[in-house]
Parts: structure tokens; sequence; C-alpha cells
């Protein structure tokens, strides 16, 4: 046995060893708090029970009595729907041109690459005044078409449209550079035997291209999905999550929760729910879908 | 065997480099302090780290901090640490470190994760409206004791309208500070172009939809009122105006319960609604609050109803003359006050709460008052502040200030309950709502009724 153990330890030390250290601040700072707050979900804690009160899962029930947590978990649905497609199939489109155009590559990369360098609070700010009414060029564009003055972030159908549009924007370049990388390892080879047989770019682009990368695709769309779950910044700046809750999303939520209700225990419960949600997306990558799209 | 050792010896040093990390901090802090007590002179003028709090008292000196939100623009840091500063100089065993910490929201944050982790501040400036939330919290003291004590702080002074939002249950528990009223503030050269006198502004609601039409021409709006944030305030006022009892506001002075849903309120909201739809004096929708002024400094808009905290921003960028006058009225004036108190947290020694007591003391008398004011654009917190020379320079110069202090008569305490934000909020969402469309004055109020209850029953056991 102590044989065995001995064998054990002598292979996998070292490896252990190297792991160590991040381990230990994963502990503390990710994996610590996460059961802490699962822990915490179990409890009512509010200011009006300040000590703790166990409820079992009576948070959890809570959640689904609540009508804006309800809200909230279908305008990130929708705050998804809308950035995920749309932000992918523009990086891929970015992507070709960027890897095509011979004229001028580095500008078009950095051209495409460039609203991702900024801090998501300088994209709101800038953005918060596009959308400005009567100064704003997207607002006045919006009340060209309309005929009337538009406040787009003021009106609760057109606010969720506006930051879609905002993500996109913002998104696009960042998974533009994954499509780039995912382009440059396709072998050249298979375009020159493509247009040997006479196929078309179109062709090319359809039965190549994009079979080829799927595996960037599903990366791409894995960090997508989790992004329009955690990207909030810009509500703090833009909206707060109104006009009445219509721009509201789960991260925010749980911060007002918190810091605004002092519900910890809701948050905590709410904090759980996003987690598992998250860990479900992205053990896509890891499970199955992964090995089903590559063509090796 | 020896591989095996090789590996142990790789774990252990990981471990003693981590440890060592940890270490090198303490190390590096206490050589800071060791400089700092060499040299005192360069540690008095330096911000220190709390840490190093037993180190640099040598002579028995008291040191607290003072945690202060800035929620207008301008170099407002400057002025409130400068007044710590000369704090320090005429209490030279107090030492205050001022602490910066964003705006009111952020503030409240830095604290509520104090009082939590027990290491609150000693002293800080937070809305008044957390005054509830605070007390369940139990992370505040009464200052009826400082206040019994102390002959020099003649709570006479203040404002009534300030005292009012201090105090629950017969305590006082903060002492008005950053203070503001909702005023109008009205562009006087548009005001002549549409031929309305510049020195009458509306008094009543009457007047201002008769002054709004004539005003909403020429690619500018006649008024606006902001809709998001803390949209319940404006609601406060026009509810207020539209009172018949004079004493009448959206909650119980313990608050405890929320009265939203009263057709006097559902008047006044649909006052608010008129302006925009039936009237077409205001922009549709929700209009955002900050952009309010900018609209207004831009000549987008003839007239706004806005904090008196923006005088200042106003006077420095608007390039025309502008006046300011109180919101108007339906059955009386009206308006709810706004701001920050200076709150003093438990969990402190007895000592650092006395020290924090001097503080609040020194940043509410008369000359402070008048310098903060002046240099703010927030309202003198006490009536003595106005007989100072810098206050009558600074209101002989600028006369539009006088405005917010005159209104104090009829201003009255800002939306203040148990749960405060869950109640804010819901009142707030439903305002927002209806202003958007979504829904009608009196449903709005009702549903906002309903949310508000449930999040006060538990505090009504």
């Amino acid at each position: 046995m102590n044989a065995i153990w001995s064998e054990k330890l002598k292979r996998n030390g070292f490896g252990w060893g190297l792991v160590l250290p991040s381990l230990l601040f994963l502990g503390m700072f990710t994996y610590y708090p996460m059961l802490k707050s699962v822990w915490l979900s179990l409890y009512e804690k509010n200011l009006a029970t300040p000590e703790p009160l166990f409820v079992g899962f009576g948070n959890y029930a809570g959640l689904l009595k609540d009508h804006v947590f309800m809200k909230v978990f279908n305008n990130n649905i929708v705050f998804a729907l809308g950035t995920v497609p749309a932000s992918i199939v523009l990086a891929f489109v970015m992507a070709l041109f960027a890897d095509k155009a011979l004229k001028g590559r580095a500008l078009v990369r950095i051209a495409f690459f460039y609203p991702n360098m900024i801090p998501m609070i300088a994209v709101a700010n800038i953005w918060l005044f596009l959308y400005t009414p009567h100064f704003g060029l997207f607002a006045r564009f919006a009340s060209w078409i309309s005929e009337q003055p538009v406040n787009l972030l003021g009106t609760p159908d057109t606010v969720m449209g506006a930051l879609i549009v905002m993500t996109i924007w913002k998104e696009a370049g960042y998974f533009m550079i994954f499509y780039l990388a995912g382009m440059q390892q396709i072998s050249k080879d298979l375009y020159e035997a493509a247009a040997v047989n006479g196929v078309g770019a179109m062709a090319a682009i359809r039965r190549i291209t994009i079979p080829l990368t799927m595996p960037t695709t599903l990366f791409v769309a894995v960090i997508a999905i989790t992004n329009s779950f955690k990207l909030v910044d810009h509500l703090w700046i833009m909206t707060k999550g109104g006009p009445n809750n219509a721009s509201n999303l789960l991260l925010y939520y749980i911060y007002d929760t918190t810091f605004n209700y002092y519900d910890q225990g809701m948050a905590a419960a709410m904090t759980v729910v996003m987690i598992a949600l998250l860990l479900i997306v992205s053990s896509m990558q890891f499970f199955g879908w992964d090995r089903k799209i590559h063509y090796e | 065997m020896l591989k095996q050792s090789k590996s142990m010896l790789l774990l252990l040093v990981c471990l003693i480099a981590l440890a060592g990390c940890g270490k090198s901090n303490e190390n590096s802090s206490a050589s800071e302090t060791d400089i700092n007590s060499a040299q005192p002179s360069a540690s008095a003028s330096e911000s220190e780290p709390p840490s190093s709090e037993a180190a640099a008292s040598p002579k028995g000196q008291v040191e607290i901090t003072f945690y202060y939100p800035v929620n207008v623009g301008g170099p407002l840091t400057k002025v409130i640490d400068g007044m710590a500063k000369t704090f320090m100089e005429k209490h030279p065993e107090i030492k205050v470190n001022p602490v910066y910490t964003g705006n009111y929201g952020d503030n409240t944050v830095k604290i509520q994760a104090g009082v939590q982790a027990k290491q609150p501040p000693d002293v800080a400036v937070m809305m008044s409206t957390e005054l509830y939330s605070m007390l369940d919290t139990n992370a505040i003291v009464p200052l009826d004791d400082f206040i019994a004590k102390d002959p020099d702080i003649n709570m006479m002074d203040f404002y009534p309208a300030f005292v009012e939002d201090t105090q629950s249950e017969g305590k006082t528990y903060s002492i008005p500070f950053q203070r503001s009223t909702i005023i109008l503030y009205y562009n006087k050269e548009m005001f002549k172009a549409a031929g309305i006198d510049p020195e009458k502004p509306p008094a009543t609601w009457d007047e201002l939809v008769q002054d709004a039409k004539l005003l909403n021409k020429d690619g500018h709006n006649g008024l606006e009122i902001p809709g998001n944030d803390d949209s319940y305030w404006m609601l406060q006022m026009f509810a207020r105006q539209n009172a018949s009892d004079p004493k009448q506001n959206l909650m119980s002075s313990d608050g405890k319960k929320a009265t939203f849903n009263t057709p006097e309120n559902i008047e006044a909201l649909q006052f608010w609604l008129d302006l925009s739809h039936k009237y077409k004096a205001m922009p549709e929708g929700v209009i955002d609050w900050a952009t309010v002024p900018t609209d207004f400094i831009q000549g987008k808009t003839a007239m706004m109803v806005h904090t008196s905290g923006n005088l200042t921003n106003v006077r420095n960028n608007a390039k025309f003359d502008f006046g300011t006058a109180f919101p108007p009225a339906r059955k009386q004036f009206g308006s709810p006050t706004g701001g920050g108190n200076l709150y003093i947290f438990k969990d402190t020694s007895a000592e650092k709460q006395a020290a924090a007591w001097e503080f609040v003391k020194y940043m509410t008398a008369p000359e402070q008052a008048a310098l903060f004011s002046s240099s703010s654009g927030y309202v003198g917190v006490r009536k003595s502040a106005y007989d100072t020379e810098a206050m009558k320079k600074y209101t002989a110069d600028f006369p539009q200030a006088l405005v917010a202090r005159d209104q104090l008569q009829y201003a009255f305490r800002e939306l203040s309950t148990h749960n405060h934000g869950k109640v804010s909020t819901a009142i707030t969402n439903q305002v927002q709502a209806a202003l958007a469309g979504q829904i009608d004055a009196a449903g709005a109020l009702k549903k906002a009724q309903e949310e508000a209850d449930q999040a006060l029953a538990p505090f009504n056991k």
C-alpha cells in the first residue's frame, strides 16, 4: 500500500507542487466564496432579520415568485440572443476581411479590434452620448426615422436594443481575433485545390472556412454566452437597469439586492443560480460537443 | 526515493515562498511605519495605511477615519480635505484621515462592507435616507448625549427642514452637512424671446403649463424634469404641492409605513405625466437625471426642475442670464430636502467617538458651513452661516443661491423608510413605467403601494 502511495507521489508530486500556489489562490478567492454563497443561500439574511435564519430552499422558492427576478432573467436571455449570434457572425465576416485585405492589413485589424481595447465604462460613456436625445448621432438618426424626438435609453421598448447594438460593437472585434487565428490555421493548399477545381469564393468559404473554424465558433460561443451574463458595467453608467427594469440584467440585480436592498440570502441564491448556469454553458465546451465538430 | 524527496522539497519551497509573500508585505509596512515615526514631519502630510495607527500616534493622538462622497461636479474633494486639515491644526490631539469614496452609492457600499467586517469608519457623510438601514444593521450611535453635553452645537441654529431627517422616534442620529432642495431654473433670455416677464417665473401649476407651452418652440423644450434614478424625489415634490394637509408626506415619520396610493398623489403624478402627454411642454419618456442640466446649459430647454446642488455647475457653464425660483405651487409650495448628513459609528472606542464628535461639530460650524456652501452650491445648513462675511459676499454676487435657502420653510423630509432600497425602488420603477406610458398614474401608485407594503411588512409585526 505504502509503495503505491510513494509511487504515486513520486509521479505526481512535482505536478502538484507546480499547481499548488494557484490552487491555493483559486481556493481562497473562487471556491471558498462559491461554497459560502451556497451556504448563505439557504439562510434568510436581510434588514428585517440581521441574524441568519435557516430557511432551506425558501430563497429559491422566493426567486420563482419574484417577478423582477423573472423579468431580469428573461432580459438576460433576450440580451444573449441579441448579442451572441450577431457578434459571432460579424466577427467572422470581419475576420474574413482582415485575413484577405492585402493593403492596410494591420490598420484593418486595429480598427476592428480597438473597441475591445476601451474599458466598458468608457464605451458606455461614449454610447451614452450617442444616444442622448437631440445631440447624439443615433438619437438623431432614430428621430429622423420615426419623425419625432426619440429617447432611446428612456423608453422600455428601445433600451434593450440600444444596449445590444453597443455590446455587439464592443464584442465583435474581440471574437474576430479568435477567428483570425483559426483561419490562419487552415492550410492554404485546400483553397488552392478548390480554386483549381473551379470552386467559387463563396463556396470555398461555405465548404472550407466555416467547417474548419467550427472549434473556434464553439469556443467563441461559450465566451460570448458567459460574457452576456457577466458584462453589466454599462448599466451603471447608462440606465441603472431602468426604465422600470427594462434593461436590468441578472448580475446587476444581484448587486442591487446585496448592496441596495441588503438582502444577502436572496442575492446568494441568485448567485448560485447564475454560477450553475455558467457552469452548464462552459461545460458544453469540455464535454461532448467539442469532439463532434473537429475535422481531424 | 531521491526523486520523491526532491518533489517534497519543491512543495516546501512553494509553501515558504507563499508564506514569504505574506511576510514581506508585513515587513514592508512595518518598515514604512519605522520611517514615519523617525520622520514625523514627513508623515504628517501623508495619508498612512490604517495598519500603522499605533505607530503614528506617539503622543496620545486619536486617529479617526472619515469617509465622504462627492456627488456633484467640481473640485470638492480639495475643499473637504482642506477643511479636515484646518481642523487638525486647531485640534493637534486628533488626526483625521479623510477618504474620498466616490458617489453616494459607492460610499454606502464601502461603509456597509466596513460595518459587516466590523471595521466601519469612525465618521462619515451618508445620505439622510440611509438612517433606517443603518439602524437596522446596528451601525450608528445616537448623538443625543453629545448634543446634551455640548453647549457649542446649538441645534436650534440648524434649519428645521434639515434636522427633520436626522431624527427618528425622539432620537437624533446625524448632523446635517451637504444638503439640497429642488428648485426651478429658467433661462431669462428665452423668457424674453417668448414675451414672458423674465422677473416673473411661474408660481403655480397653471402658470407653469402656460409658460412651458409658450417656451416650447425654436428647437428647445419648454421644461424638463428628470425621471430616472430617484424619481420618487420629484414625485414627493408634486405630491406635497398638491396636498391639502401641509404636513403630508409619502411615508410615516417612524419609517414603517408608505402612503403612495392616495387620490392626491395620483393627481400629482397625473400632472407630471400631463406635462408631456397632454400639454406637450416636455419630452416624453424617462428623462435622464444627468442630461437635464446639460440640456439647460446648452439651451435645449428653457426651464428645468433639478437639485440646487447644480447651482455652481449652471453658474459656471451657462452662457446666458438665468433665474431660479421655488418649484410652482398647487395648494402650497413644497420640496423635499436631499443630500447627506454626518454619522458617527459604533464598534469603535469612546475616545474615537468623542474625537469624531469634535470633528462633526467643526465641519458644521457656521464658518465651515459657509465655506462649504459657497464652494459647492449646497445649501448652508444653519442660519448663522448666512451671517458670515464669506456667505454675504457669495450671496450678493449670486442671489440665485438664496432661493434654495428661502424655500426651506416649505421643505420636508426625503422619502426614508425601513428597507429603504426596496421601498424607494418600488416607487421609482412605477413612476418610470408611468412616464414611459406603460401604466396609468392610478395603477402605478397602486402597484408601488403593494410592493412597499410587502417590503415593510416585517417591520410592522
